[in-house]
């Protein structure tokens, strides 16, 4: 992994070295002038490539995703706690869930399906086998209320599902609470069970909800330790802090550049910091909505949800060995033929697996026509209708997740009554279907953003089969992406891992999954300097994760009112 | 009348204790027309749901050539028929857009349903449903419930941007998330309040102390999504409330059995089977007062049906699918449009069937159902067909058609509330703004 604090380090006060060397050298004028010029032009260079001045956003009221409830209970306690609730489809925006979670409300059904879950995991920690590991204190007879044991156990429990400590109030109220419910039930872990069970409902257990330090001003400021501590965790992990992480909050450790850089450090050292990269990775692909795609089983009686969680399954691994185990360049994704697939998976493919129900590495040969994981059954089968292909959802899909690029919607007044004659010709193509969407003026300054792209995409059918011919005719695969022609998924690929908007786009995103909203005006500067260091480190997501994670605007905050969210549009390609 | 329910009886025979008792339905539980069930004198409650299909209709088969209530019933409404005394059809009712782009199939649907067109689903008021909810679904254990028979899991019910009310895609879940725990058999002579329950529903009050103080921390519009959180955590406390009561018994309830079905599918015979089960779940959870609200979703605005071995859904049909130059419609639409009429009436069937007070379950409802357009192929949001079903108790008048002749479909949004109580002078923004009750509806 390369430093990319290492700019920082020659971060140098550049004023006080300049008076130093006025002093000493005075007399010799001329030499004085000329090291002031190269220390100008040092200075110059440094501040270039050092964070711009913070800017921030406002405080965050965040609802925990799927995963990051299943993680914090399953971290908090332990993964064989049972979640019985079910979730609701994560509401998506800015192209993200994570950018969701600060605007989605909590309807009647969510609530009632946490509040399912709060009781099952309240009493699976509170039977007996559970007592044994989570409660290390209590009572020889369970009928009496061992208030210190309550105490202990509450306010240990209660630290972690809140991510910060409770105040003394909060800790009172639910030892209260825990005596009362264990008299009404005549049983000291009852009282704990429904103390816990409140705990589990609690806004400040499913939400996150950040809060200023106290020397906040009212205009900008930095988030308070524990804010900070959640940020970086959910970051980073996609779970709920660790007790290592709350300490060094508690202790004011993330008040220094140094303190955050060792969790930081630490922290992408964790198992769980692959999940948080699948989950980046998951939600920037819309993997979320394989819940809603059906698929004519007539047409397609490979497709099963079994084959969509493999399809889903393969580009992640995939993205984890590149992206993760081999710190690979991120461009190079969309060129990779390097994979993993599962026998079912490499029938659809035509690339043999040896075993059975395994996951194998796998290359796909140089003539299996696949690079990159747009070539993959998660990206065209997700991307296409029932019953075929569709290369303008196809080449909408990769402007909007690869590029970052949105194309508006259609014009409610389109004539299509000229798409009918075309698409019922015999013997037609997608090609010839849609060809109406490029001479059609109305149609066109759009349609050429997306359909070239996904025209060239259409040798795979509404699964992602590799084919030649569609209802007998032979395809013609040319196609385009801002300039660049090309006709093989070679070529394709090629293009898509030079865009200039392919690491742009990936940086935008992480930096907005990170902070959970969209960017606000001044910091586009902040995200240039995100997007050249991600360059000058070799497009590593790692190392960029690094440096959003200790950068300080990571963790700037500036009133909402004095905020211009004024959006920051990619227009490449769409002008 | 006598000043006590049945409530109250039970109440004071059972003094917080367990009780055994049986209790007949006496005449005095009844008012003096002996149509309404007598908890403390009220009437049997009013229910407001939603009914919705996508890519509307072809008009020639679907609107009446005749006003009033001596209309002819067009071909796609035909098999609606027998219910034709207890259906108010309603055409020619315009979402205006005011210059809003027209986002195919969601600006009509949330323009019909909160009164304000919007260019994309971040709606800018709450839906309908949800202010009737306000009114009425105070005391009934779901404050509404969503059911989608097409496998997508969306609603057209918002209590907010960003806040849409997730629906039931299976009817083994439905089924389970009803009948399962926490329901209590209306007719259960045996009625323990389970000590468990009243302590948490005592601790549960704890979540909402912090209320206030929470409400200071966060800016505005946070604001509003916390007070979503504890609307949402109130309604568990009401379901413990009624878990901690004895139940109002019903009058020919039957206990539904779990369907066995998970509903998956999108192809237009799967969809109806799902439907069908998931509409008589439904009728059962009015009928034992779970929820007097719903929404039900039988196509999304941009329909995903299909048959069978077809590679083009409803929707896409609509755009690609040429007149049939005998027809003079697109047939393969057309079917889906005729099929969308078929499941309606059956939905009509599951709450018709169920007898209550001296008519039936329907009698106590108002559904409002609709589409998103008018055509499809056109994404036209001007006429978009809507009917309402059931007389609301007494409170809407239906057995005509109704030409709107391009007043603001907001109209029909004002009246609607108005009949379910809600107190609302005037209702949506712009040329959608209308002052005007459809005064047909109100009886």
């Amino acid at each position: 992994m390369s430093n990319p604090a290492s700019s920082k380090k020659l971060n140098l006060p550049t004023t006080r070295l300049v008076r130093a060397a006025v002093v000493q050298y005075k007399r010799p004028l001329i030499l004085v002038t000329v090291l002031l010029a190269i220390l100008l032009l040092v200075a110059g260079l440094i501040s270039q490539s050092s964070e711009p001045e913070p800017v921030g956003g406002p405080l965050m009221l965040r609802r925990l995703t799927e995963e990051q409830y299943r993680n914090s209970i399953a971290d908090i306690f332990h993964a064989q706690v049972p979640i019985v609730g079910r979730f609701e489809r994560p509401f998506r925006a800015e192209g993200l869930i994570s950018v969701g979670t600060g605007k989605s409300g909590m309807s009647p059904f969510a609530i009632e399906q946490y509040d399912a879950s709060a009781q099952t995991i309240a009493a699976h920690v509170l039977d007996p086998k559970g007592r044994a590991q989570f409660v290390k204190c209590g009572p020889k007879d369970p009928k009496q209320f061992d208030e210190a044991c309550a105490r202990s156990f509450l306010s240990k429990t209660g630290r972690l599902l809140f991510r910060r400590p409770l105040t003394n109030a909060e800790t009172a109220s639910y030892v209260a609470r825990a005596r009362s419910s264990a008299k009404q039930l005549g049983n000291f872990y009852s009282g704990l069970e429904l103390s816990l069970y409140t705990m589990l409902v609690a806004p400040e257990f499913l939400f996150r909800i950040e809060r200023t330090s106290p020397d906040f001003d009212g205009t900008t400021g930095v988030l308070d330790a524990y804010s900070k501590a959640s940020r970086i965790s959910f970051f980073l992990t996609n779970s709920t802090p660790d007790d290592a992480l709350l300490q060094a909050a508690a202790a004011g450790n993330l008040d220094s550049d140094s303190g955050v850089r060792k969790q930081v450090d630490r922290l992408m050292q964790t198992p769980r910091y692959e999940d948080a990269l699948r989950a980046f990775f998951a939600d920037m692909l819309h993997f979320d909505t394989f819940a809603d795609l059906s698929k004519d089983p007539e047409i397609y009686p490979a497709y099963n949800s079994e084959i969509a969680q493999e399809a889903q399954e393969q580009t992640l691994r995939t993205i984890i060995e590149h992206v993760m185990t081999k710190q690979g360049d991120y461009r190079d994704l969309f060129t990779t033929r390097d994979t993993f697939l599962t026998r079912s998976l490499g029938t659809i493919y035509r690339t043999p697996v040896p075993e059975r129900d395994e996951w194998m590495p796998a290359t796909f040969a140089k003539d299996a026509n696949r690079a990159g994981i747009q070539s993959h059954v998660s990206f065209l089968a997700l991307h296409s209708h029932p019953g075929r292909t569709s290369p303008t959802l196809r080449g909408y899909g990769m402007r909007q997740v690869f590029l970052c690029q949105d194309v508006p919607d259609p014009p409610a007044t389109v004539n299509f009554t000229a798409i009918e004659a075309d698409a019922h010709k015999a013997n037609v193509t997608a090609r010839d279907r849609i060809a109406m969407h490029a001479s059609e003026p109305s149609c066109a300054g759009c349609h050429k953003v997306m359909d070239p792209l996904g025209l060239a995409m259409e040798n795979y059918d509404g699964l992602g089969t590799f084919r030649t011919r569609e209802n007998g005719a032979l395809i013609d695969t040319n196609g385009s992406l801002d300039g660049r022609n090309f006709s093989t998924p070679d070529s394709l690929a090629k293009a898509l891992h030079d865009h200039p908007e392919t690491p742009r786009c990936v940086s935008e995103r992480l930096y907005k999954s990170a902070v959970g909203r969209d960017i606000v005006w001044k910091e586009r500067y902040y995200l240039d300097w995100l997007i050249k260091g991600f360059a000058d480190d070799g497009y590593r997501i790692p190392d960029l994760m690094l440096r959003i994670a200790t950068s300080k605007n990571f963790f700037a905050i500036t009133r909402a009112e004095n905020v211009n969210t004024a959006k920051i549009t990619t227009d490449g390609g769409k002008s | 009348m006598t000043r006590f329910s049945r409530r109250s009886v039970l109440r004071g025979a059972m003094r917080g204790a367990a009780v055994g008792v049986s209790l007949p339905l006496l005449d005095c539980f009844l008012d003096e027309n002996g149509a309404a069930l007598a908890e403390s004198g009220q009437k049997l409650p009013v229910r407001f749901g939603t009914w919705i299909w996508g890519c509307g209709f072809i008009p020639e088969k679907w609107i009446p050539s005749a006003v009033g209530s001596e209309y002819l019933m067009p071909e796609d409404l035909v098999p609606l028929e027998p219910y034709r005394e207890k259906l108010a059809l309603l055409s020619g009712f315009d979402v205006k857009l005011d210059g809003v782009a027209n986002k195919p199939h969601i600006t009509g649907c949330l323009g019909l349903r909160t009164g304000i067109p919007v260019p994309n689903e971040n709606v800018k008021a709450p839906t309908l449903d949800v202010l009737i909810g306000q009114k009425i679904a105070e005391n009934s254990r779901f404050r509404s419930l969503e059911i989608s028979a097409c496998g997508l899991k969306k609603s057209y019910s918002y209590q907010a941007a960003g806040s849409a009310n997730p629906s039931e895609t299976s009817p083994d879940a439905l089924y389970r998330r009803i009948f399962g725990e926490g329901f209590q058999d209306p007719n259960s002579v045996d009625f323990k309040p389970d000590t468990r329950i009243m302590a948490r529903r005592s601790v549960l009050s704890l979540v909402a102390d912090d209320r206030k103080k929470l409400m200071r921390e966060v800016g505005a519009s946070d604001r509003a999504r916390l007070d979503e959180y504890f609307t949402s955590i109130r309604q568990i406390e009401q379901q413990l409330d009624l878990q901690l009561q004895p139940p109002v018994p019903v009058e020919n309830f039957e206990m539904p059995s779990a369907p066995g079905s998970d509903g998956h599918g999108s192809e237009m015979g799967q969809v109806m089977q799902t439907h069908r089960l998931m509409a008589s779940l439904l009728a059962a959870a009015l009928q034992s007062n779970q929820t007097n609200v719903f929404n039900m979703l039988f196509s999304d605005t941009t329909s995903n049906l299909r048959q069978e071995g077809e590679t083009t859904t409803h929707h896409t049909l609509t755009h690609e699918e040429p007149n049939d130059p005998q027809l003079g419609y697109q047939k393969q639409h057309a079917f889906f449009a005729t099929q969308s009429m078929v499941a309606w009436k059956e939905f009509l069937d599951a709450l018709d069937s169920i007898p209550e007070g001296d008519g039936t379950l329907l009698d106590n409802c108002m559904v409002l159902a609709h589409s998103d357009c008018s055509i499809a192929k056109a994404h036209a949001v001007e006429g978009i067909p809507a009917m309402i079903a059931g007389n609301a108790g007494g409170a809407v008048r239906t057995g005509y058609h109704l030409a709107g002749k391009g007043d603001s479909i907001a109209r029909l949004g004002l009246t609607v509330q108005q009949a379910m109580g809600v107190q609302v002078e005037k209702w949506g923004k712009l040329s959608m703004e209308t002052n005007r009750t459809i005064t047909e509806l109100v009886a």
